[in-house]
């Protein structure tokens, strides 16, 4: 009884311990296992080395798949990050109806991918969509048919996901900029130091940790995006839009081939803690631990 | 004087085009809901519908296709409803007692199991999808709403803990001690203490899971069943039947109705739906 009620807080967090443990590390040992098995429809044991990982680098599939995660990640990342950061500056110069265009430029971020796919995938339609409609205006050779490209159709991704994210990092920025000391910036206004430069030399600087929490935010939004690949274009035309994300699934729920399910996931995990590790590393390390 | 009102106009002007940007798709899914089909393949997809039809919203509801189950959005709707809020539940009441136990009742290795949770919130959960998938089959509940729940709870934790922690670590030890010599126990601390100042925190934790939640596809696609299928699911599933005519403006209405839940929060609590966001991704 005694024992009971000194170790209350550890029997608290028991149950999450053991899902944690389970759920998220032995699952991803299990996943790991299979990537270095034979395994096909149904999981194998047996350890064959590494032929998953040849396979799956041997596969023009996944080559494609990765090589636009870095053209999407990319891309999506660095204009978000644009725009995020440019509408947070002029957010802040005493702008009237602040709040109102805050909200409107943040709600996209409450939608579901889904939506925001369907939504896009109508807009973009060549047929009826935005193309059409400028045609109709009287401009008739405008030509804006990315979505059945195969070469541009990832920059219909780029657009959607910017849509959905930018307002996002918008929030953050502003955040970061409102708590940067009013009164070092009033200073350098009496200098009469001018306003661009008190943002490129002052407020922008003390920023960096909020630049790499956006980024942080982006990329790991960028490796799993799926839900938006999924219903803005199926991974289509043919396999031009896969992403690891789009592979894995098909590899495992379509092909029935779990060993390259399983390697693609692992990948997937790889470049995440490449980012992520060093991140959080940094977040834990400074805590005030007593 | 003049330039700088120019400059002014000029930044207005830029934001306002923005604004634009990010409503047109509001817009665009709004009107062409409205609109009956002749009028799609007819006008322009900008223009305002010349007459107002709900027609395409009742069958969006009630009778659209998804695969083979014509019902409309209505029964995943709520699968949808019946999964998200037992799971938002759970895991915001879980989160809370880790988060209590991590900044209050720290005992050796404590923050070694916080560093795991916080690195579990960040795995692409396609790394867990494969033994999730066998490991629900051996629980029995591969395919069902219960099963759903469980994966939503397990994923789900890592945050709401993480709130919670972060809320309460700011509140001073000594408050705890003095209760402790009081003899108040963990579990009345907990009540007496930190949940009646706890409503910000809850506000957050649970705006951010519904929204986690009711926003899902990867776990509701790979772990639901015929009947079971959350509403982000059957929404993908009625724009892409390819059964009859392509009626966008039924899909329309289907994306509107799939996202109103989470809309509607985010304009009644977009304060804390907000710092959700940042409390995810700035941590301390």
């Amino acid at each position: 009884m005694e024992w009971l009620e000194r170790n209350v807080p550890k029997v608290v967090l028991a149950p999450s311990f053991v899902a944690i443990l389970v759920f998220v590390y032995g699952f991803i040992a299990w996943t790991a296992w299979i990537s270095f098995t034979r395994s096909r429809l149904m999981p194998r044991y047996e350890l064959d080395g590494i032929t998953q990982y040849e396979r799956l680098f041997a596969a023009p599939r996944w080559d494609v798949a990765m090589n636009n995660l870095f053209i999407f990640g990319g891309l999506f990342i660095v204009i978000s990050m644009v725009i995020g950061l440019a509408l947070a500056i002029f957010l802040d110069q005493k702008i009237r109806a602040e709040g109102v265009l805050r909200t409107i430029y943040l709600y996209p971020m409450a939608l579901s991918l889904i939506v925001t796919g369907t939504a896009w995938k109508w807009i973009l339609n060549p047929g009826l969509g935005i193309q059409a409609a400028v045609r109709g205006w009287g401009w008739e050779s405008f030509t804006f048919d990315w979505l059945i490209r195969p070469d541009m159709a990832i920059y219909t991704i780029v657009l959607a996901a910017v849509w959905q994210a930018s307002g996002f990092v918008m929030a953050l920025f502003l955040a970061g900029l409102r708590s940067v000391d009013t009164e070092i910036i009033r200073a350098a206004q009496v200098d009469g130091i001018p306003t661009h430069r008190i943002y490129s030399a002052i407020i922008i600087p003390t920023m960096a940790p909020i630049f790499l929490s956006a980024f942080i935010v982006l990329a790991h939004l960028a490796i799993k995006a799926f839900d938006l690949v999924i219903a803005l274009t199926g991974g289509g035309p043919g396999y031009a839009t896969d992403l690891p994300a789009t592979y894995m699934y098909a590899m495992a729920f379509s092909r029935g081939d779990l060993g390259q399910a399983a390697s693609s996931a692992m990948i997937m995990m790889m470049v995440i803690f490449a980012i992520v590790v060093p991140y959080l590393y940094s977040e834990l390390r400074p805590r005030r631990d007593q | 004087m003049t330039s700088n009102t120019a400059l002014r106009w000029g930044l207005y002007g830029i934001l306002i085009l923005f604004a634009l940007f990010y409503l047109m798709p509001l817009f665009v899914m709004l009107t062409t809901s409205l609109k009956s089909l002749e009028e799609i393949r007819t006008g322009s997809l900008l223009s305002l519908p010349r007459e107002i039809t709900f027609a395409p919203w009742a069958e969006a509801w009630s009778t659209a296709c998804a695969g083979t189950q014509c019902e409309g959005l209505r029964p995943f709707f709520w699968n949808s409803v019946l999964m998200a809020v037992p799971a938002v539940m759970i895991s915001t009441i879980i989160g809370a007692l880790n988060g209590y136990v991590f900044a209050q009742w720290k005992f050796r290795g404590a923050n070694l199991f916080f560093a795991a949770i916080l690195f579990g919130c960040f795995i692409p959960f396609q790394v867990v999808l494969l033994p999730m998938a066998q490991m629900l089959g051996l629980m029995g509940l591969a395919g069902t709403i219960p099963g759903l729940i469980f994966v939503h709870v397990i994923y789900g934790l890592g945050f709401t803990t993480l709130f919670f922690r972060n809320y309460y670590v700011t509140i001073p030890q000594e408050l705890v001690r003095a209760a402790k010599v009081d003899g108040a126990g963990f579990f009345r601390i907990f009540w007496s203490i930190f949940l009646p100042i706890s409503l910000p925190i809850i506000t957050v934790s649970v705006i951010w899971q519904f929204t986690q939640i009711w926003n899902d596809f990867l776990f509701g696609v790979s772990f639901s069943g015929a009947g079971s299928q959350p509403v982000t699911v059957a929404l993908n599933n009625i724009v892409n039947s390819t059964t009859g005519v392509k009626a966008y403006n039924v899909d329309m209405a289907a994306a509107i109705i799939a996202a109103l839940p989470t809309l509607l929060v985010y304009v009644v609590a977009g304060k804390y739906f907000i710092r959700g966001l940042t409390a995810g991704s700035v941590k301390g």
